[in-house]
């Protein structure tokens, strides 16, 4: 599968650092419009990121991380993905994510005026996804 | 002239003030290393960001949208980024006659200030100052710019204010620090390098081209903001490491002059002395 013709160049850049550069041969994220797949010679797209779990398959294995904000830009040779946020597994805090995994539920639950709910329901998407993920 | 004593006292004070502003210099240095690093990561991301939104827009030129336009009021937010402290020379007033220079009107600014220095230094010149953020200069995350980015772009789309602007102080070296005003909103690119950017490539767009400029246009103005906090760290401590590193050699140059004076006192009491003491001997043979 994973011969040098189908592979691609991919780069993942956050503030603060280059979160990732290599050569994959598909990677997988969630746009705003549903999961995505990309393999070589894609059509050119530029895509806004929702947050979930970014898989990349190199030749010589995979790679998951949580992807939380961004978007990607993908062109036939090229992907690159300016994210917001991510992390790879091992530097996911789960007990910070348990708890607010915990807090966002209290705060869907409660029912109380004045919550913002879509915010809310975003914390704990990502919550899940942290915790999903650091497994 | 001065009493031996005197000269001694204020010397000493002055040694001590030059061990303080030796510190304060160690300490930003130190400060300025890990401020310099943070902004250079923070280039790759805003280049890309930047490469993205203008090829974008050499796509799409006429498209009407809100950001690219400017509102209908005529306030103006300015965002001003300085240092929470002081004594780093000329670093806060530069930011503040950066503004009070500027062609804006001082009634239609309204300030959004980053830093405490240069929102007393505006507030005492009488400016409108909405919101104050300045515990974020502690040390800015990416979180702090999307809080902030959030703020004003919600201000925008409601009208209440009409343009944006950003004043802070870029970091080039160093030793080198430019007070820059930039605008943020309505988005302005340079014609030159929007013609210029590669278009060969059909663009889809996710949703729709439209709404991705809605999404991925705050994000640019976010990254702005991020880039400029961290350089603005980055300059405040650099300016502050200079301030101090002449205040020491200042200090340096008093000291030579009042050991000198001190000598000069000391050798002419003892002269004064002696011939005191010889006077006293041959009047009494």
């Amino acid at each position: 599968m994973a011969d040098g013709n189908n592979l691609f160049q991919l780069e993942i850049i956050t503030p603060d650092r280059v979160f990732y550069q290599g050569e994959a041969f598909m990677v997988e994220f969630t746009a705003e419009d549903g999961d995505i797949g990309v393999y070589k010679n894609h059509i050119p797209l530029t895509t806004v990121i929702a947050p979930g779990i970014l898989n990349i398959k190199e030749a010589q294995g995979e790679k998951q991380a949580a992807l939380h904000a961004g978007f990607a830009q993908i062109l036939p040779e090229k992907v690159t993905i300016l994210a917001e946020v991510a992390e790879w597994p091992d530097e996911i805090d789960k007990n910070r994510a348990e708890e607010a995994k915990k807090r966002a539920e209290e705060r869907l639950q409660s029912h109380a005026a004045g919550i913002d709910v879509a915010r809310a329901e975003a914390a704990l998407k990502k919550a899940l996804i942290r915790l999903n993920i650091g497994k | 002239m001065a009493s031996l004593r005197d000269i001694k006292q204020r010397k000493s004070s002055i040694q001590s003030t030059q061990q303080i502003t030796k510190a304060m210099k160690l300490v930003s240095t130190v400060k300025l290393q890990k401020a310099r690093t943070r902004a250079e990561q923070a280039n790759p991301y805003f280049n890309y960001m930047y490469q993205t939104v203008t090829s974008m827009l050499a796509r799409s030129g006429s498209l009407e949208h809100p950001y690219l336009k400017p509102g209908n009021s005529a306030k103006k937010a300015v965002v001003v980024i300085s240092s929470n402290r002081g004594l780093a020379g000329g670093y806060n007033s530069n930011i503040v006659k950066l503004l009070t220079g500027s062609e804006i009107p001082k009634e239609d600014v309204k300030v959004y200030a980053i830093g405490r220095k240069a929102m007393d230094g505006l507030e005492r010149k009488g400016y409108e100052i909405t919101a104050d953020h300045s515990d974020v200069m502690d040390g800015p995350t990416y979180g702090d710019a999307i809080a902030i980015c959030n703020e004003i772009l919600d201000a925008y789309s409601k009208g209440e204010i009409g343009e944006i602007y950003l004043a802070y102080t870029h970091f080039k070296n160093t030793v080198s620090h430019v007070p820059t005003l930039m605008k943020l909103l309505p988005v302005e690119f340079d014609e030159e390098e929007i013609s210029s950017a590669d278009i060969s490539i059909p663009m889809n767009y996710e949703p729709n081209e439209e709404e991705a400029l809605d999404r991925i246009i705050p994000k640019y103005i976010t990254s702005l903001f991020y880039g400029a906090l961290v350089e603005a760290v980055a300059s405040e401590n650099g300016a502050r490491m200079q301030a101090m590193d002449s205040a020491t050699s200042n200090a340096e140059e008093i000291i030579g002059d009042l050991t000198l004076k001190y000598n000069r006192a000391r050798q002419s009491n003892i002269t004064q002395e002696l011939t005191e003491i010889i006077a006293g001997a041959e009047a009494i043979s």
